[in-house]
C-alpha cells in the first residue's frame, strides 16, 4: 500500500515522514522519530501512557492517525523540559517520590500540564478528575496528586515572581 | 501539600542516621520523567524484525494441524515458530525461579503443544520485516482445531463431569489415590492442635462461605523482548522482567541450551507484581532469532497481555470460626479451592499458611484445592493467595465482632500474634510487629472519625512470610572516590535508592557521590529475582556486606599510607582517622578519594564484592482502616478514606515505602470492588482491555494515608523487613467489611460492582 | 535434643503417624541422614523442594544450617512471592 506523507512539528522541531495510511501518532513517534518516551500501555485511548499534546491539546497518540498530525503541533514528553531544565512538574515528581516504576509517568507529566495550562489552580478532585484518563498500578495516585498540587503551587509563585 | 502524616509515623528514634530514614531524588529519576528511561519496547537493533504470535480462540481444544506454507512463503517473512521447536520436557518439579517448577508446564504454557487450554493461548509465532507483514503472515497460518468442551470457574472445575483439562492429571496429596484424571491437580493440608475439640469448646461459631474473582496484576507496561542470537550461537536478551537471572534460567531450560550460552540485560520494568517472574515470549523470541539470523522484537498488546498472562486464581474459600464468648479464639478451619488456570500451580497453599496467621490459634486446619480450568495459567501477583483467605478470615471475624457486640480492633488486639505465637505452618514468629500496628489504628484519628449515612468502616489485617535469597553486590571504588553499586535486581519501585542510601551510609560518604547500576547477567554474580519483598533487605544486606568490606580496605590502604596498622585506623564519616599518635608524624585524615586516588601504589582497585544467601527476613503484618460510601440507588461504592498501616522494619526510604503500601491498598481496592474476568458461553475473554477490566483510576479514590510502624529487623544491619507484598493482603477483607457495614448486610462475593450489590441490597428489602 | 514437629498428612505417609520426633543433630545435613536412617523415604518426599524453619528462621535451600540441642525444626512449603 502507498505510504502517507505527513509533515508535521514535533517539540518546536519540523518533521517530514512517510508512514502507512493506518499507522498512529504513537507507532511514528516511537518508530520513526525514536521518541520512545510516550509508551503503549493500551492501543485503546484507555490508560493515557501515550498522552501527548496535539496544538496544547491533551489527546492519546494511539488514538490519532499520524495521517491526522500534518500541519499540526505535537508536544511529547520530551518536548516538556527546557533543553537539560526539568519543568517544574517533573522536579515536583522527583521530589514528592510520584513514580515508583516509571512506565506512566510521562503520560502523567504531559497529562498535567495540559491541566495547569488551562487552570493553574485546580483543586485535588479537579486534579483527580482531569487524571482519571490516566492509570498507575504502582502508586495509588496519591503522591501523583500531591506532586501535580504542589507544582501547581509552585508554578503560581514563579508566574507571580518570575 | 505537605506529608502530615510522617508525623503518625512510629519511628525508631534512638539511631541517629546520615541517610538511611532520607527521602532523595532516586537516581534513576531524570530519566524517568523525561521519556528517556529504556524500557522492554524501547529497545532498537538494527535488522529487527518484529514477531507476532498466533493464539486460539477456543478456551479448549486438540490441535489437529498447523499449515504454517502460506506465511513461509510470504516475502519479508523470516521466521516461524511452534511447539515442535521445543524440546519435550520431563513432566516434573524442579528448582527454580521462586519456588520449585514444572518447567513443562511452563514450556507448554508458552506455546501450545497437542491442545490449546484458553482462548489466547500460543499456538505459533511468525517473525518479519515489518510488523504490517508480520500481522499478514500470522492470518495466513491455518490451525486446524477439535474443539473440546471447556469449564472456567473453580466449582465447575471440581465436578465429577468436568471436561478434564489434562488427561494424566491424578490429584496428589489425597489418599488413596484417584484412579481417574481430574482437573484437581493437588491438595494441601496444615493443621494445629484439635479443631474437633476446638468447635466443641467454642462458645459461638462463625461458619460462611467467601468467593473472589481472578484478578490480573495489571502491570501498565506488556511483556517486551528483544532476543538476538549470533552465528557463534551466543543469545542475548533484551526484556522487562522481575530478574534477569530468572529470564536466563527459564529460557536454557524452555530451550535445552547451557545457561553460559544467554545473557540477559533488564530493561527497565513497567510494573510486575510478580506477574513477571516467568516468561511467555522470550524463549519464542530466541526461536525467531535463531532461525532468522536477526534480532527479533516482540511486544504483547494489552488483549495478548489480560488472555494469556497470569492472573491470580478465582478462588472459594469457606472459613468456619470458633471463639469464647469473651472473644478468644479457640479454633479455626478452612477449606480453599483456588483456580490454577490451565496448568496445576495456583497458590492455594500460601492461603492455607497465610490466613490464620495473624493470630494466636491453638486448634486450626488448612485444606488447600489447586484445581486447573480453562483459563490463562496463573502467575504470582504480590502475597500470591494471601488476600483471598485473609478475605474469608477478616470477614469471618468481622461477623464474629458483631455477634459478640464486640469492637472489631479490640477483637483482634485480644488475640493478636505476638513473639512466639505458633503459625499454622509450624514456626514460631520471632520479633514482629503486629500488635504495634494494631495499636497505631486505635490511636489513628481516622479510627474514631465520625461516619455519615450510607457509610460505613471496615478494618482487616494481613500478614506476609517475605523472604531473603541469593543476592549478589559489587561496590567499587572510582578513582576519584565516587562509588559504583552495582546489583543485579531490577528495580521496579525504587530500590535503586534504597541501595545507595545504604552504601552511603556504610561508607559514611556523600550520597550524591553513589551512583547505583544493574547489571545484566554477564556482569554481577547470580542474584535471585524481583519478589517477595526481598530486594531492600537481602540484596540491601549484599551491598552492605560489600560496603563493609570496602571499608575493610580503605582502612588497611590508609594504614599503608601511615606505615601503621589496620588497627589503628578507624573509619568515621567517609574518612579514615589514624589513632596511633607518635612524635613528629602529622597523620592528618585521609579522605575516600584521597585512598581511591593511591589505590595503584597501596594495591591496585578497590572493591568489594559479595555473593550471599540471606536469610532473617522478618515478616510483616499491616492494619488497614477502610471507609466507603454506598450510593443505594446505583450500588456504587466510593473509597472515601483508607489507613494502611504496616510494620516495615526500617524505611531506608520512607518514600518508597509509603508508595508500597499505597499501591498495594489500592490494587486491593480494585480487587474488592471492581476487577474480574468476563467469559462468554464460548470460554472466550469478553474485558480484555482496561475500559471493561476496570481498575482504580485517580477520581476513585482519596488519599491514601500510611502509617509506619519501625520494629527493627534484627535480622538485617539497617533492620530492615520485606514490605511491598503485605500492603496488598487486608484490603479486600477492609473494603468488604466496610461496605458491609454501610448497607446492613453481609457481603461474601468480590467484587462488590455496582449491580452485585444492588442485587444484595434490593434482594434484602424484598426479603423485607 | 531437637524436636522435629512434623505435619499431620506428611506424617501420616512418612512417619508412621508420628507428628513429633526427637533427634540429636548438629546441622541440617546430619538431621535429614537421621531422619531418613528412621523412615527410609524421608529424603525423597523432601525432594518437591521443601524449605525448614529452625527455631523460627526459615531457611529456602538448607545445607549445613546448625541444630541446637533445644531446637525446634518444623519442615514447610518453599515460599515464593511475587
Amino acid at each position: 500500500m502507498a505510504k502517507h506523507h505527513v509533515t508535521t512539528t514535533v517539540n518546536r522541531e519540523p518533521v517530514e515522514l512517510l508512514c502507512d495510511p493506518s499507522a498512529t501518532l504513537l507507532d511514528v513517534l516511537r518508530d520513526e522519530l525514536g521518541l520512545i518516551g510516550s509508551k503503549e500501555g493500551c492501543g485503546t485511548g484507555d490508560c493515557g501512557a501515550c498522552s501527548v499534546l496535539m496544538d496544547g491539546r491533551l489527546v492519546c497518540a494511539c488514538l490519532v492517525l499520524a495521517a491526522e498530525a500534518t500541519g499540526h503541533e505535537i508536544t511529547t514528553i520530551e518536548g516538556i523540559a527546557e533543553g537539560n531544565t526539568l519543568h517544574t512538574l517533573q522536579q515536583q515528581f522527583l521530589e514528592d517520590a510520584a513514580l515508583q516504576c516509571g512506565i506512566c509517568t510521562p503520560g502523567f507529566i504531559v497529562a498535567a500540564k495540559a491541566l495547569l495550562d488551562r487552570n493553574p489552580d485546580p483543586t485535588e478532585t479537579e486534579v483527580r478528575f482531569w487524571l482519571a484518563g490516566n492509570l498507575c498500578r504502582c502508586t495509588g495516585y496519591d503522591k501523583i496528586i500531591r506532586a501535580v498540587m504542589n507544582a501547581a503551587a509552585k508554578m503560581r509563585e514563579e508566574a507571580v515572581h518570575g | 501539600m505537605g506529608n502530615e502524616q510522617e508525623a503518625l509515623n512510629l519511628v525508631n528514634e534512638q539511631v541517629e542516621y546520615k541517610w538511611v530514614g532520607t527521602r532523595p531524588i532516586r537516581p534513576d529519576g531524570a530519566d524517568k520523567v523525561t521519556g528517556r528511561a529504556t524500557f522492554g519496547a524501547d529497545i532498537d537493533l538494527p535488522g529487527m524484525l518484529t514477531g507476532v504470535v498466533i493464539r486460539s480462540p477456543h478456551a479448549h481444544a486438540r490441535i489437529i494441524s498447523i499449515d504454517t506454507s502460506a506465511a513461509a512463503a510470504l516475502p519479508g517473512v523470516l521466521g516461524i515458530v511452534t511447539g515442535a521447536d521445543l524440546p519435550e520436557l520431563p513432566n516434573e518439579v524442579a528448582a527454580g525461579g521462586e519456588a520449585p517448577i514444572n518447567f513443562r508446564y511452563v514450556s507448554e504454557n508458552a506455546i501450545a503443544r497437542d491442545k490449546v487450554l484458553y482462548d489466547g493461548h500460543a499456538v505459533a509465532a511468525v517473525a518479519a520485516t515489518s510488523v504490517e507483514i508480520a500481522h499478514e503472515a500470522a492470518s495466513l497460518i491455518k490451525v486446524n482445531y477439535e474443539v473440546l468442551p471447556h469449564v472456567i470457574n473453580v466449582l465447575d472445575a471440581m465436578a465429577d463431569d468436568a471436561p478434564v483439562l489434562h488427561e494424566g492429571l491424578i490429584t496428589k496429596g489425597v489418599e488413596p489415590a484417584p484412579t481417574k484424571a481430574s482437573n484437581i491437580a493437588g491438595k494441601t493440608e496444615f493443621a494445629m492442635g484439635d479443631i474437633e475439640k476446638g468447635f466443641a469448646e467454642s462458645e459461638v461459631i462463625i461458619e460462611r462461605s467467601y468467593t473472589t474473582e481472578a484478578v490480573h496484576q495489571g502491570y501498565i507496561e506488556p511483556h517486551a523482548v528483544v532476543a538476538s542470537v549470533a552465528a557463534d550461537g551466543m543469545v542475548n536478551i533484551w526484556c522487562s522482567s522481575q530478574g534477569q537471572f530468572m529470564i536466563r534460567e527459564f529460557c536454557a531450560k524452555l530451550l535445552g541450551m547451557d545457561i553460559g550460552r544467554i545473557r540477559v540485560t533488564p530493561a527497565e520494568i513497567g510494573g510486575g507484581f510478580g506477574g513477571k517472574t516467568t516468561v511467555y515470549l522470550e524463549p519464542l523470541a530466541v526461536v525467531l532469532a535463531q532461525k532468522s539470523g536477526r534480532p527479533v522484537r516482540m511486544v504483547m498488546s494489552r488483549g495478548e497481555v489480560m488472555r494469556a498472562t497470569g492472573p491470580t486464581s478465582g478462588t472459594h474459600v469457606h472459613i468456619k470460626l470458633g471463639a469464647k464468648r469473651d472473644g478468644t479464639f479457640v479454633a479455626g478451619e478452612m477449606v480453599l479451592k483456588y483456580q490454577a488456570g490451565a496448568y496445576p500451580g495456583s497458590p492455594a497453599f500460601l492461603g492455607g499458611m497465610t490466613g490464620f496467621s495473624c493470630y494466636e490459634l491453638p486448634n486450626a486446619k488448612a485444606t488447600c484445592w489447586d484445581v486447573v480450568s480453562n483459563r490463562p495459567k496463573c502467575a504470582a501477583y504480590r502475597a500470591p493467595g494471601a488476600p483471598m483467605a485473609s478475605f474469608g478470615v477478616e470477614s469471618a471475624i468481622d461477623e464474629l465482632a458483631q455477634t459478640l457486640g464486640m469492637d472489631p480492633l479490640e477483637l483482634r488486639l485480644k488475640n493478636a500474634a505476638k513473639e512466639g505465637t505458633a503459625t499454622i505452618y509450624g514456626p514460631k514468629f520471632l520479633q514482629i510487629g503486629y500488635v504495634e500496628t494494631l495499636l497505631a489504628a486505635k490511636a489513628h484519628p481516622h479510627w474514631s472519625a465520625p461516619l455519615g449515612p450510607n457509610q460505613g468502616r471496615g478494618i482487616a489485617c494481613g500478614f506476609w512470610f517475605n523472604i531473603g535469597g541469593p543476592s549478589s553486590a559489587s561496590v567499587h571504588v572510582n578513582e576519584d572516590g565516587s562509588v559504583s553499586v552495582v546489583t543485579g535486581n531490577p528495580d521496579i519501585g525504587g530500590s535503586r535508592a534504597s541501595m545507595a542510601i545504604m552504601a552511603a551510609e556504610v561508607l559514611g560518604m556523600e550520597l550524591s557521590k553513589v551512583k547505583p547500576l544493574i547489571g545484566d547477567t554477564g556482569q554481577i554474580a547470580y542474584s535471585f529475582l524481583t519478589g517477595g519483598s526481598r530486594v531492600t533487605f537481602a540484596t540491601g544486606m549484599a551491598v552492605c556486606d560489600a560496603a563493609k568490606d570496602v571499608v575493610r580496605q580503605l582502612r588497611t590502604r590508609a594504614a599503608k599510607m601511615w606505615k601503621v596498622t589496620a588497627e589503628d585506623v578507624e573509619w568515621r564519616d567517609g574518612s579514615a582517622f589514624c589513632t596511633k599518635v607518635e612524635e613528629g608524624k602529622d597523620r592528618a585524615p585521609l579522605t575516600l578519594a584521597a585512598i581511591a586516588h593511591a589505590a595503584a601504589r597501596t594495591g591496585g582497585p578497590i572493591s568489594g564484592n559479595v555473593s550471599i544467601n540471606a536469610a532473617g527476613a522478618g515478616p510483616g503484618f499491616g492494619t488497614h482502616i477502610c471507609d466507603v460510601e454506598v450510593d443505594p440507588e446505583t450500588g456504587a461504592t466510593r473509597v472515601i478514606r483508607y489507613t494502611a498501616i504496616q510494620d516495615v522494619g526500617r524505611a531506608i526510604h520512607p518514600s518508597y515505602v509509603e508508595g508500597q503500601l499505597q499501591g498495594g491498598a489500592v490494587q486491593g481496592i480494585g480487587w474488592a470492588l471492581n476487577e474480574e474476568y468476563v467469559y462468554d458461553a464460548n470460554g472466550r475473554l469478553q474485558n480484555t482491555g482496561f475500559l471493561d477490566y476496570r481498575m482504580p483510576v485517580a477520581s476513585d479514590l482519596p488519599m491514601i494515608d500510611t502509617v509506619l510502624v519501625e520494629v527493627p529487623n534484627p535480622g538485617h544491619p539497617y533492620g530492615v523487613r520485606g514490605v511491598g507484598e503485605v500492603p496488598i493482603v487486608p484490603p479486600l477483607g477492609a473494603v468488604a467489611n466496610a461496605v458491609s457495614h454501610a448497607v446492613g448486610l453481609r457481603l461474601t462475593s468480590l467484587p462488590i460492582s455496582p449491580p452485585k450489590l444492588l442485587a444484595a441490597i434490593d434482594g434484602a428489602k424484598a426479603a423485607g | 535434643m531437637a524436636t522435629v514437629i512434623l505435619q499431620t498428612e506428611f506424617a501420616r505417609r512418612y512417619t508412621g503417624g508420628q507428628t513429633r520426633l526427637t533427634v540429636a543433630v548438629a546441622d541440617y545435613s546430619a538431621l535429614i541422614e537421621t531422619l531418613e536412617a528412621r523412615f527410609p523415604g524421608f529424603e525423597e518426599s523432601l525432594q518437591g523442594g521443601m524449605a525448614v524453619a529452625i527455631d523460627g528462621e526459615i531457611y529456602q535451600s538448607p545445607l549445613l544450617e546448625k541444630i541446637g540441642a533445644e531446637s525446634e525444626v518444623h519442615f514447610l512449603p518453599p515460599i515464593g512471592g511475587g
